[in-house]
């Protein structure tokens, strides 16, 4: 069964996966497949948005997402203004509305938002025109992640629907797995979840994921192997009793990788601690796509740039 | 509709020889512009590179400031090979305005810098906005601004044929 893709995106915004219809998610992929092309070009830029503005908005730390946005929005020509949350009035102890309404005056179409706060980004669409998407929110939901994990999935494998993957690692506090957990089970794709008990999350039910305390039964069959990292920052106690450990039974070694099936992928969204999670040779190996998953995430955000450009105007017509 | 094809074919080794490149406009100059090929190559026994182009990303009624209600589907643009220092014809149906070639001519130019780009239509129907002709015509057409011409194509449309909302030529 072949998911048709949508005609376009119904909102004008992209807060999250679990907000998308399955023809939405075609959409994007199909259209990043166009847009892939643009980086190889000798001029590796297109007028599509010339005019816009977006305001990339990121109070939480990022490198790679914040990079690969910004290139996605030069490349489609839009004007891009960074606010950084250690070098603006937020640290002078300005709410996220009145920022944003601060924002609105300079009358951006697009606001990319990160927050530590899950919900932000969608409590911001409802208050601004702007089309807001979300570059991450706290434990919430990372979708141009889970879309770009997605696009790299179908760009080995043709189709996500039947694909078995294994994402490993500190599911609880990772809103990477929660997004990719949301897109697979909505493209037909099996989900396992691998992590020490105590870095489970509690609906893994809901999420429509099977659950496994240990990495070598899941990698069973496996086409796609995620790995997380460590997230040291959201832990308020300590769930394992120490990195060594960890890595004794849940990092990702060449000899695991040999349990799963025999075209398997082997992906990390980054940053990657070598030696805790995953071990150096299967990073740098041949079965590794974590430098696609950086360029196939440009466009990734240049799609959904894209296909909210011609929603905005709807969406503004209407009110 | 084969012979005026033939006749726009002849027209282009005429001026321009067999060193040429056909690049078919979406959506259907890339069938028009396969179909010149293989006229060219008939004539010469030589092949012709053929390239598509998506202006999508181009337009000029796209943007903040239009009212698109949704954004055009993304095609594939295909060069085969660089076009630096080659004689490109851009192939299209219908020549009307000449926003769509002001396009192409903007997409292609980001591809490189051809030796000189030529323009050939099907159908010229007139009411230009832009200071653009076409070089190699099928058929003129005399129309009014309001009057919808479409040319159908075998390949897309199961039929050949030039129609101002009635026929005005089927395929021969």
């Amino acid at each position: 069964m072949a998911i048709e893709s949508a005609a376009a995106l119904a909102g004008k915004d992209v807060v999250g996966i679990s907000h998308l219809e399955p023809g939405e998610i075609q959409l994007i992929l199909d259209t990043a497949e166009e847009l892939l092309e643009v980086a190889k070009r000798p001029i590796k830029k297109v007028p599509a948005l010339r005019g816009y503005t977006v305001v990339n908005l990121f109070m939480e730390a990022s490198t790679r997402t914040r990079f690969s946005f910004e290139v996605a929005e030069k490349r489609l020509s839009a004007d891009t203004l960074n606010f950084a949350a250690s070098s603006s009035s937020v640290s002078k102890g300005e709410t996220l509305f009145d920022t944003a309404r601060n924002l609105m005056a300079m009358a951006p179409d697009f606001i990319v938002i990160r927050h530590p706060h899950s919900g932000a980004p969608h409590r911001l669409a409802n208050v601004v025109p702007a089309a807001i998407i979300n570059a991450g929110d706290g434990i919430n939901e990372h979708p141009t992640q889970a879309l770009l994990d997605a696009f790299t999935m179908r760009q080995r494998f043709g189709s996500l629907e039947g694909l078995k993957v294994v994402i490993a690692g500190d599911i609880r506090h990772s809103r990477v797995a929660r997004s990719n957990a949301f897109l697979l089970d909505k493209m037909g794709a099996e989900v396992r979840f691998v992590a020490p008990a105590s870095l489970l999350p509690l609906e893994v039910e809901e999420l429509g994921v099977t659950p496994f305390v240990r990495l070598e039964p899941a990698l069973e069959g496996a086409n796609v192997v995620m790995m997380l990292r460590i997230q040291l920052e959201r832990q308020k106690r300590v769930n394992f009793p120490s990195m060594r450990e960890y890595f004794d039974f849940f990092a990702l070694t060449p000899e695991r990788l040999e349990l799963a099936a025999e075209n398997a992928i082997v992906m990390h969204p980054g940053p990657m601690n070598r030696g805790v999670e995953i071990d150096s040779g299967v990073a740098d190996g041949p079965r590794s796509v974590i430098l696609d998953q950086v360029t196939n995430g440009v466009a990734i955000r240049m799609a959904i740039l894209y296909l909210l450009a011609g929603g905005r105007s709807e969406a503004a017509s209407d009110s | 509709m084969a012979r005026t094809v033939a006749r726009m074919a002849a027209e282009i080794l005429d001026r321009d020889g067999d060193d040429v490149m056909l690049v078919g406009i979406h959506t259907r100059g890339v069938p028009l512009a396969d179909r010149l090929a293989r006229a060219l190559e008939e004539a010469t026994g030589h092949d012709v590179s053929v390239g598509l182009l998506d202006i999508t990303l181009y337009r000029d009624d796209v943007g903040p400031w239009r009212a698109a209600h949704r954004q055009p589907v993304l095609k594939k643009t295909v060069l085969p090979e660089s076009i630096d220092d080659r004689i490109i014809y851009l192939v299209d149906d219908v020549l009307f305005t000449g926003r769509t070639i002001r396009a192409a001519l903007d997409t292609l130019i980001d591809y490189g810098r051809p030796l000189a780009v030529r323009l050939v239509v099907l159908v010229d129907r007139g009411h230009r906005e832009l200071p653009i002709a076409a070089d190699v015509v099928g058929r003129s057409l005399e129309t009014t601004r309001e009057e919808d011409v479409q040319v159908r194509l075998k390949e897309i449309d199961g039929e050949d044929g030039i129609w101002i909302g009635r026929e005005v030529a089927n395929g021969d």
